[in-house]
């Protein structure tokens, strides 16, 4: 029973203060998808929303053909995984594993026989009798992920899981998460503001930003071919650079920065250029070389300090335009203070709109 | 090994400790004079003030009556205290800060005022039975204590826990007993117990509020010392405080003392 997640023009208020903006999202069934963004940009809250924590001022949940937007939470039928984990420290592992067959008025045979088998699953079969306080962050957590997986839920959902555990532990879970999440081809939706976490465990990722989604796709086009700015600086484009197009002679194009320097983009390297764009590059996307004879045309600058990558140098070059970030060849390190220009490398550049 | 305590912190704290636990002693001495007049030290020894205690039915019928107000009090206090507490945590940023201070007022207000006015205004101008009266005084006396106690409890409460009882299919209201409630019985048996020594021992606001026919055992014993000053009060007292060492005991037992401060 897999069934998909459709948010619709779904506005939340916090009191006056607006914190989703006619948002709308489609979890595909079965596929497990990530909010990700930093605190306040409303990704808990859309959780809270499809979770019944929260109502929306406007716009409609569905889960597959049920309408979720103003069923009462306990009645929604979603399997919940917390930062905090929050097992009930009164019962034992096996009570917090069976409390959802209990409520759905399983006999007390069967909740034994369903919540050892999925406390089996999880690889915490021999810890059935425990108490929550005498497991470790990741027990817990696994615990947590058996308590929500075994009332067999058409949707997952997961509140930052992974935060309160130490890195190594961050991630064997997540593999297990995913493990259990493809087995049983539960939709999914997973909230985090770790970037590594949502990229590696997600089909796709949803990069928010005050209240709205600002780019939806797989991590892998995000990672190369992010939509705008915020997106372009959220997955490491340190480069913003502001151009303007000051001559075309077929795919051949001349743009300025706002500093006045030009640069020769082919359309054929870089795609359709429009009149005003932002030119986005990684530091390895903008390629720095000693300035002098026969040198390509760049942004020409002068360099700051010199850091050693291990693959290339990187440098800090100053513009009247702005700073940049640029990498430079190991073959042939340049000292600070001296001239050089920076060329942008076009499978590493991104042609964005203009902000604003 | 030990660290050794300096000699003045030692002297301080048994000086401190003597003056605690000297009154209690006399009293204890003072129970059992064999002289018919409150003094100390003892002259003889004898039990017949403890025996006396129950040749007086006064004794006896307000025992009973303040055993009743105590534990009917205490649990119309938990009643309405522990919904309190449980909003004013759970609902800690939407609601108005001073919300909370409401629920001390009774322990801020001086006893004595908040006895009279119970008297002008429920009392006199109500006209309901002296009981019901006295039962509502001492209900509103210890709801500071339901709703601090129990609030102390809930405020080291996850309430994600609560949620996660309710994404799992449990409907609110059976998700605070089957969740909520045994999370914070510590707390709750606590509140019981203060709420419950207090009300025991409250003078102020009984004083207003008994009436004809019915009085507290406190009440009983200020009546009984202005009319014969013997030493039945001390024995009354002594009594007292075993069933507080008793109740101390138990709770020492089974939670530890160390909660009850917490």
């Amino acid at each position: 029973m897999t069934v998909s997640l459709t948010l619709d023009s779904v506005t939340a208020h916090y009191g006056s203060t607006q914190v989703l903006k006619d948002l709308s999202l489609a979890v595909e069934a079965g596929e497990l998808v990530s909010l990700l963004g930093s605190s306040g940009c409303g990704k808990t809250t859309t959780l809270r929303l499809v979770a019944g924590f929260l109502e929306p001022t406007s716009g409609s949940i569905r889960l597959g053909e049920r309408d979720l937007t103003r069923l009462p939470a306990h009645q929604r039928n979603i399997g919940l995984v917390f930062q905090n984990y929050a097992l009930f420290p009164h019962l034992s592992v096996r009570d917090n594993v069976a409390f959802g067959l209990k409520q759905r008025g399983l006999s007390a045979t069967e909740r034994l026989k369903k919540a050892d088998a999925m406390l089996e699953r999880v690889g915490l079969a021999s810890f059935a009798e425990r108490m929550p306080s005498a497991l470790s962050g990741g027990q817990k957590q696994r615990v947590a992920l058996a308590r929500a997986l075994v009332i067999e839920p058409p949707l997952l959902m997961f509140d930052e899981p992974l935060s309160n555990l130490d890195a190594k532990l961050r991630i064997d879970m997540r593999v297990e998460i995913r493990r259990l999440q493809r087995a049983n081809g539960t939709t999914s939706l997973y909230v985090t503001h770790d970037q590594e976490e949502a990229f590696s465990i997600s089909d796709r990722v949803a990069i928010m930003n005050a209240g709205r989604i600002m780019q939806l796709d797989r991590p892998e086009v995000l990672y190369q071919r992010p939509a705008n700015s915020f997106v372009a600086r959220f997955v490491g484009f340190e480069n913003l650079i502001p151009m303007q197009v000051s001559a075309r002679d077929g795919a051949n194009v001349t743009a300025r920065t706002e500093a006045g320097a030009a640069l020769a983009l082919s359309q054929d390297a870089f795609g359709a250029i429009p009149d005003r764009f932002v030119l986005a590059a990684r530091p390895d996307g903008l390629a720095v070389t000693r300035a002098g004879e026969g040198t390509p045309a760049g942004i020409p600058v002068t360099l700051g300090i010199r850091t050693y990558l291990g693959r290339a140098y990187q440098y800090q070059c100053s513009t009247p335009g702005g700073d940049y970030l640029g990498n430079g060849p190991l073959s042939e390190p340049l000292e600070p203070g001296s001239a050089a220009v920076l060329a942008p490398v076009p499978e590493q550049c991104c042609i964005l709109p203009p902000e604003g | 090994m030990r660290t050794s305590l300096h000699p003045a912190l030692t002297i301080t704290a048994s000086l401190i400790f003597a003056i605690l636990v000297a009154p209690l002693f006399i009293i204890l001495g003072a129970s059992v004079s064999d002289t018919s007049y409150l003094t100390f030290p003892p002259q003889g020894i004898t039990l017949r003030w403890f025996t006396n205690i129950f040749e007086i039915s006064a004794f006896r019928t307000t025992a009973i009556t303040s055993l009743q107000i105590a534990l009917l009090g205490t649990a119309l206090a938990l009643l309405i205290g522990i919904p309190a507490a449980y909003a004013l945590n759970r609902f800690r940023i939407r609601l108005p800060s001073w919300l909370a201070n409401v629920f001390v007022l009774p322990i801020l207000v001086p006893e004595i005022v908040l006895g009279f006015s119970l008297l002008k205004s429920v009392t006199i101008s109500l006209g309901l039975p002296v009981f019901i009266v006295l039962l509502l005084g001492h209900a509103l006396l210890v709801l500071p204590y339901a709703v601090r106690v129990v609030g102390a409890s809930l405020a080291s409460f996850d309430f994600s826990i609560e949620e996660a009882a309710i994404s799992l299919g449990c409907p609110p209201l059976k998700t605070f007993f089957t969740v909520v409630l045994p999370n914070i019985s510590a707390g709750v048996i606590a509140a019981f117990i203060l709420a419950f020594i207090t009300s025991m021992n409250d003078v102020s606001v009984s004083l207003f509020l008994t009436g004809p026919g019915i009085s507290t055992l406190p009440i009983q014993i200020l009546a009984h010392m202005e009319q014969f000053f013997d030493p039945t009060i001390a024995s009354v007292s002594v009594l007292l405080m075993i069933l507080t060492v008793g109740v101390m005991a138990i709770v020492e037992a089974t939670l530890g003392l160390t909660f009850l401060t917490k």
